[in-house]
C-alpha cells in the first residue's frame, strides 16, 4: 500500500433504538477493523488516524450528543455508555476489534473491554481518564479558563496547535458544538472521572498499550502506571515534549509505537 | 405593586484586594482567608434585624434565598431564616423562600416537607419559590451532572405538587427520587399548596412553565430595569404566545434601591458599598456562570447565536461610578420622589406587580440598611403601592395568611 497517497474517508450514519440514537462515523481504509473512540476535543481525522487506516479499516464513531451524533438522552450513565457501544459494533458487524481510545474515549475503549473482554483484541490507550488518585487530581475542564486549559493541555501551548483548540469567539456555531460535545461528554464524567473501572478494569483480556506525554498538565503521567498495573498485560509508552493529546503533538512518536504494537 | 424586601445576606468586610487576589467570589473563594465565623455571626443578626424591621414598617413580604460558597450570599439554607422569621415578624408579612433549588435536593420530598413546616409555622404566610438554580450552586458546588439540572427540577416539582396535592401515601417511581412511601407530615396549611414562584435568568423553558402550571416568574438580574426589557419583553410574548392574560401579578423583578433624603445624599451615603457590591460581589469568572449541559440545546442555541460575545463582560467592565450606574438603571437610587417616580417607571416598563426590592447592598452597614428600609417603607412604598390597582387585575398568587396592606396603606 502507498504511504503517500491517504485513503478516502467515509461517512455513514447509524441508526440505533427505532432512531433514537443516530450516530455519526468516519469509516476509511482496508484490513481488520479497528475502532477509534475521542475524547472531549471530539472526533476529527487526523494524520494519525490516516496513518492507522493505511493497515486497519478504521471506524471513528462521534460520541453521542457530539458533531453530528445524536441520543444523549437516552444515555443515563456509563453503564449505558457501554450496551451502546455493544450495540454500535453489532450494527456495523463487527464482532471483535482493536480498540483505540484517547482521554475521555481511552476510558470508554477500556469500559467496554472489561465489559465484553471478547469483544477487544487489542487495546491502546492514549492517555485515558477513568482512574482517580486525591494525591494527583485531574484538573476541572469546565472550571477553568480557556488560555489555562490550553497550557494544561499542550506541551507547548503557544505552539501551532494551541489556536485549533480554543473555538472562536465571534463563530457562534462553532461555539455552540464545542458547548454541546463538552455537555455531552461531562455528562458521563462529571464531577470527577472516577465512574468506578476501578473495579471493573481486572476483566481486561486483550494486551494494552498506554501513551502518554511526559509533560501531560491534564492527566499526569503517574496515571500510566496506575492503569498498567491493573491490566494483565500493558505496555507504557512515555513520549517527550508532548501533553495531553500525543497523537496531535507528537504524531511520528504516536504512529510509531502504536503500528508496532497493533501489528 | 408588591415591596418584598429581597435580602441576599453578603459578606460585608471583604478585603480592598478581594478581586485582585481571588478568582470568584462564588465556589472557590477560600473559607479559612475569607470568611469569618464571628463576623457572619453578627452578619446574620443584623440580617434578620433588617428583615424584621422590613416586616414591621408595613412591607408586603420579606425574602430570602438559597446559594451556596457564595461571598455575597451564603445562606445556605433559607428555609432556617425563614423559620426564625416566621416566629418573629408580628406584621404578618408574606415570608417568600425565593426559593428552594430543587435539583439539589434527593429525594425531592425533603423540599415539600420543609415548605410546608415553614407554612405550617406562619400560619400560611409562605410563597414557595422553586428555581432552577445556578450553575455555580448546582454543578459546581453540589456536583449535578449540568445535563441533568433541568430534568432534575421537573422532576422533583413534579414530585413536590403530587405530594402537596395527592393523598397520601403514594408511590412515585422517578428517574432521581424513586420513593415507595411519599406521605409528608404535614401537608401545607394553604390549598392546595402555597402560590409557587419560579425564579430565573430568563430560559424560554422557564417561562413556557409558569405559562402552563399558572406560576409566577421573577427575573432575578442584577443588572437593573433598562437591561431587563428585550428579557421581560420575551416572558410576556410568551405568555400571550400561549394565552394567558397580562396580569402583572404573574411577574417579579429584583432591583438594587438607595434612598435618601435628597439625590445627593444619596450618592454620598450609598456609593461605596454599591461600588463595593458590582466589583466584589459580582467578581465570578464566565466558566463558573454555565458548565456545558447546564442549559438545554435548545436554550444554549438561542443564547449563543441572540447575545452577542461579550455582553456580560462589557457589562461588567463598564464604570461604576454613580451616574453610570443610575442611568443604566443597576441601581435605582435617590430622594423618595425621585426613587418612586423610577420605579414606577419600571415597573410600567417591565410591567412586573412583584418588586423584590434590594435594600442592603454589598458592604451596607446595619444602620445605613434599616434607614433605607425606613425611608422607603414610609416615604417610597405609599407611592407605589396603588400602581395595578385601578387596572382591576387581582393578586392570585399571594399567600392567604399575610395581610393584604394594599387596601390599608394605598
Amino acid at each position: 500500500m502507498s504511504t503517500t497517497a491517504m485513503p478516502a474517508v467515509g461517512e455513514r450514519m447509524i441508526e440505533l433504538r427505532d432512531g433514537k440514537i443516530r450516530t455519526h462515523l468516519m469509516v476509511a481504509g482496508q484490513g481488520e477493523p479497528l475502532m477509534f473512540l475521542h475524547g472531549a476535543g471530539g472526533l476529527m481525522w487526523d494524520p494519525f488516524l490516516a496513518a492507522l487506516a493505511e493497515r486497519f479499516t478504521v471506524y471513528a464513531p462521534e460520541h453521542p450528543g457530539t458533531g453530528s451524533s445524536e441520543g444523549l438522552d437516552e444515555l443515563r450513565g456509563i453503564w449505558d455508555l457501554v450496551l451502546y457501544y455493544n450495540d454500535l459494533l453489532d450494527a456495523l458487524g463487527l464482532r471483535t476489534v482493536r480498540m483505540v481510545g484517547h482521554s475521555f474515549g481511552g476510558m470508554v475503549a477500556t469500559e467496554v473491554a472489561a465489559n465484553n473482554p471478547e469483544r477487544v483484541s487489542k487495546l491502546v490507550l492514549i492517555a485515558p481518564i477513568g482512574l482517580w488518585r486525591d494525591d494527583f487530581p485531574i484538573p476541572d475542564i469546565a472550571g477553568i479558563s480557556p488560555q489555562k486549559l490550553v497550557e494544561l493541555l499542550l506541551y507547548d501551548p503557544h505552539g501551532p496547535l494551541a489556536p485549533f483548540l480554543v473555538p472562536p469567539v465571534h463563530d457562534p456555531e462553532a461555539l455552540f458544538q464545542a458547548a454541546m460535545r463538552m455537555a455531552s461528554i461531562l455528562h458521563f464524567i462529571w464531577p470527577i472521572p472516577d465512574k468506578g473501572l476501578d473495579r471493573r478494569i481486572h476483566r481486561v483480556q486483550a494486551p494494552a498499550l498506554i501513551v502518554w506525554g511526559k509533560q501531560d498538565g491534564l492527566v499526569p503521567p503517574i496515571y500510566a502506571e496506575e492503569f498498567a498495573s491493573r491490566l494483565r498485560q500493558a505496555d507504557v509508552t512515555l513520549i517527550d515534549e508532548c501533553g495531553h493529546l500525543p497523537q496531535l503533538e507528537q504524531p511520528d512518536a504516536v504512529r510509531e509505537a502504536v503500528i508496532s504494537f497493533l501489528g | 405593586v408588591k415591596a418584598i424586601f429581597f435580602h441576599l445576606m453578603p459578606y460585608r468586610d471583604l478585603p480592598a484586594d478581594f478581586e485582585q487576589k481571588y478568582e470568584s467570589i462564588w465556589v472557590t473563594p477560600p473559607n479559612d482567608e475569607l470568611c469569618d465565623p464571628e463576623r457572619v455571626e453578627q452578619y446574620y443578626k443584623w440580617n434578620l434585624d433588617e428583615l424584621e424591621l422590613a416586616d414591621r414598617l408595613g412591607f408586603d413580604g420579606i425574602g430570602v434565598n438559597e446559594h451556596h460558597q457564595n461571598g455575597y450570599g451564603f445562606m445556605a439554607s433559607p428555609n432556617i431564616m425563614a423559620a426564625a422569621l416566621a416566629r418573629r415578624t408580628p406584621g404578618n408579612s408574606a415570608i417568600c423562600v425565593l426559593g428552594n433549588t430543587l435539583a439539589l435536593y434527593s429525594p425531592a420530598t425533603r423540599v415539600a416537607e420543609e415548605f410546608a413546616m415553614l407554612d405550617v409555622l406562619s400560619d400560611g404566610r409562605l410563597i414557595a419559590g422553586f428555581p432552577v438554580g445556578t450553575s455555580m450552586d448546582v454543578n459546581f458546588c453540589y456536583g449535578v451532572t449540568p445535563t441533568e439540572t433541568r430534568p432534575r427540577f421537573r422532576e422533583a416539582l413534579d414530585l413536590i405538587m403530587q405530594a402537596w396535592s395527592r393523598p397520601g401515601p403514594f408511590t412515585f417511581n422517578g428517574r432521581y427520587n424513586q420513593l415507595r412511601y411519599v406521605n409528608p407530615w404535614p401537608k401545607p396549611l394553604q390549598k392546595p399548596h402555597p402560590p409557587i414562584w419560579l425564579a430565573g435568568g430568563g430560559s424560554v423553558e422557564t417561562w413556557e412553565l409558569a405559562a402552563t402550571e399558572d406560576f409566577t416568574y421573577s427575573y432575578l438580574s442584577f443588572f437593573g430595569y433598562q437591561h431587563a426589557k428585550k428579557l421581560m419583553g420575551g416572558f410576556w410574548e410568551t405568555m400571550d404566545r400561549m394565552g394567558i392574560d397580562q396580569n402583572p401579578y404573574r411577574a417579579g423583578f429584583a432591583q438594587q434601591i438607595c434612598v435618601s433624603e435628597t439625590d445627593e445624599r444619596a450618592e454620598q451615603e450609598y456609593l461605596e458599598h454599591v461600588a463595593y457590591f458590582f466589583k466584589k460581589c459580582l467578581h465570578i469568572p464566565p466558566w463558573f456562570f454555565e458548565a456545558p449541559g447546564y442549559r438545554t440545546r435548545r436554550s444554549t442555541e438561542f443564547a449563543i447565536k441572540t447575545i452577542q460575545p461579550g455582553d456580560v463582560a462589557a457589562m461588567a467592565a463598564q464604570d461604576k461610578d454613580w451616574k453610570t450606574l443610575n442611568d443604566n438603571g443597576f441601581i435605582i437610587a435617590g430622594s423618595p420622589a425621585t426613587v418612586a417616580d423610577r420605579l414606577i417607571e419600571a415597573a410600567k416598563t417591565l410591567r412586573f406587580g412583584n418588586l423584590h426590592a434590594l435594600l442592603q447592598i454589598g458592604s451596607m452597614p446595619n444602620d445605613l440598611t434599616e434607614k433605607n428600609i425606613t425611608l422607603f417603607a414610609e416615604e417610597v412604598l405609599p407611592r407605589i403601592r396603588g400602581l395595578w390597582a385601578d387596572d382591576g387585575w387581582k393578586h392570585e398568587w399571594w399567600p392567604i395568611g399575610a395581610r393584604d396592606r394594599s387596601a390599608t396603606n394605598a
